[in-house]
């Protein structure tokens, strides 16, 4: 329960980091937060030659609002964005999402970068970057900086398409369009734990009927699983919203494998009721409550 | 709640014109722990519940679980609760760190230990260090905690003895001596 020995950096710029990254020649492995990394190495699923600490970067530790995104720098820990008012008026859906990110005393060290580069099928935060069609930014060497969107970032379970001599150096949640409400649900057998099944949802109304309804899932898929609901639910009165086809057409489409903590069908199961609820609770808070 | 500032206290490991550490190489660390100013030299791989417990001996702080999961062994960072187990001593460096040894005194308690006393919020004792760092912190962020909010708060900390009813007294509890305290 001890990681084994590795070599290790910590760079004092992001030019540095970038040096030492590209020199390691692929078996390093970046330390933000660590709260997803350390457990790996503890339990020695992972055994890299080399760490590169990334938290003496402290430029990286920004939030920031923008007119049409939220940009969240490599540094920001989960709690930084969770709380910050400006990113939540914009974009209610990051701090949806994020109070169901394990527990706060993790988000008071977890970064929301490092968390879609673990590229968890189970981290909410990769939902929430496939649903609002946001991107990353991956830095290299030489002032290279790439833009990789979500639908390309995430490759695989545990695997995303950074470059071994990259380094995500930041996110942007795009906002979504006027008049769009969000929500994010969830089940997991223990509070704070893995979801078995999680949906956000962004509902578009105009003059009271719906425009547009998309979802995300996660544990259901090895990546995000994004799926428009624009067919089941478009042009209906969202006061008198019966959501049972968005549930049947989620329930269609979804293909889940099962695990010991839930079986295949239960997973599609748990899909369709918490689109349903998700859906009802976004729209509820569009027709009165604030966000 | 902490000890005086780390005026003192500068960034560790590693040193030299070389980034890198080799793996067989031990890295200086220097932090502050309860107000007061520690160097060692450790290996990259320590992690801080290891470095508080066996290099500077506060055994205050218990490892559970190791993994981030049962919450003994939070830790205040920079007066922010952390798991110690899920921290490199060397990431640490140049940071304030606060254990349960620099909460209170047996004869000056912290207002989340006296709670805790009266209210039994604890029985074995193992999963404590944990739950009073956090609740300290945890009152100073909201001085006056509803059950659900207290509830949610230890919701990262498992306690296999009480059945929580006790603790989520004790929180309360605390919030209300704090309070009757004064301003910290």
């Amino acid at each position: 329960m001890k990681p084994s020995a590795f070599a290790y950096a910590a760079p004092s710029s992001l030019e540095e980091a970038l040096e030492v990254l590209a020199a390691a020649g692929g078996d390093a492995k970046v330390l933000a937060g660590g709260q997803s990394l350390l457990p790996i190495l503890n339990m020695r699923l992972a055994a890299p030659a080399m760490v590169v600490d990334v938290n003496r970067l402290t430029d990286l530790a920004y939030v920031r609002t923008e007119p049409d995104a939220v940009v969240v720098g490599a540094l920001a820990r989960h709690a930084d964005v969770e709380h910050d008012a400006d990113a939540f008026t914009a974009l209610p859906l990051l701090r949806q999402a994020l109070q169901l990110v394990a527990h706060p005393v993790i988000r008071n060290r977890g970064t929301t970068v490092g968390s879609l580069a673990h590229a968890d099928p189970s981290g909410e935060m990769t939902a929430v970057l496939a649903l609002t069609g946001g991107s990353v930014t991956a830095a290299s060497r030489d002032g290279n900086e790439r833009v990789v969107a979500a639908a390309d970032f995430f490759a695989g379970p545990l695997e995303s398409s950074l470059q071994p001599a990259e380094l995500a150096v930041s996110a942007r949640f795009p906002c979504f369009p006027a008049g769009t409400s969000t929500a994010f649900v969830e089940v997991a057998r223990r509070h704070g734990d893995y979801a078995m099944c999680g949906v956000g949802v962004a509902v578009t109304v105009e003059d009271g009927t719906v425009a547009a309804a998309r979802a995300a899932f996660i544990s259901m898929s090895p990546t995000p699983l994004v799926v428009d609901l624009g067919d089941a639910v478009v042009g209906r009165a969202v006061d008198a919203a019966d959501w049972s086809a968005a549930v049947d057409l989620v329930r269609d489409v979804v293909d889940p494998e099962g695990d010991i903590h839930a079986t295949a069908h239960y997973r599609r199961h748990l899909a369709g009721v918490l689109t349903g609820r998700a859906l009802a609770g976004a729209t509820g808070s569009a027709a009165g409550r604030a966000a | 709640m902490t000890g005086p500032a780390a005026s003192d206290s500068t960034a560790g490991a590693p040193s030299g014109s070389d980034p890198v550490v080799p793996a067989d190489q031990l890295c200086d660390v220097r932090l502050t722990v309860n107000g007061v100013h520690h160097e060692a030299r450790v290996p990259a791989r320590r992690l801080l519940s290891d470095f508080l417990r066996h290099d500077l001996r506060l055994t205050g702080t218990h490892v559970g679980c190791e993994h981030g999961v049962c919450g003994a062994c939070t830790v205040l960072l920079d007066d922010k609760p952390a798991r110690s187990c899920l921290l490199l001593a060397v990431t640490a460096a140049g940071h304030e760190v606060t254990t349960v040894e620099g909460l209170g005194t047996p004869g000056d308690m912290h207002p989340v230990q006296q709670a805790f006393r009266e209210c039994h919020g604890l029985q074995c004792g193992f999963c404590t260090p944990g739950f009073l760092t956090t609740v300290a912190a945890f009152i100073e962020d909201n001085p006056a905690p509803s059950e659900d909010e207290a509830r949610e708060a230890i919701s990262g900390n498992l306690c296999r003895c009480t059945g929580y009813q006790n603790i989520v007294a004790s929180v309360l509890r605390a919030a209300e001596i704090a309070r009757e305290d004064g301003p910290s």
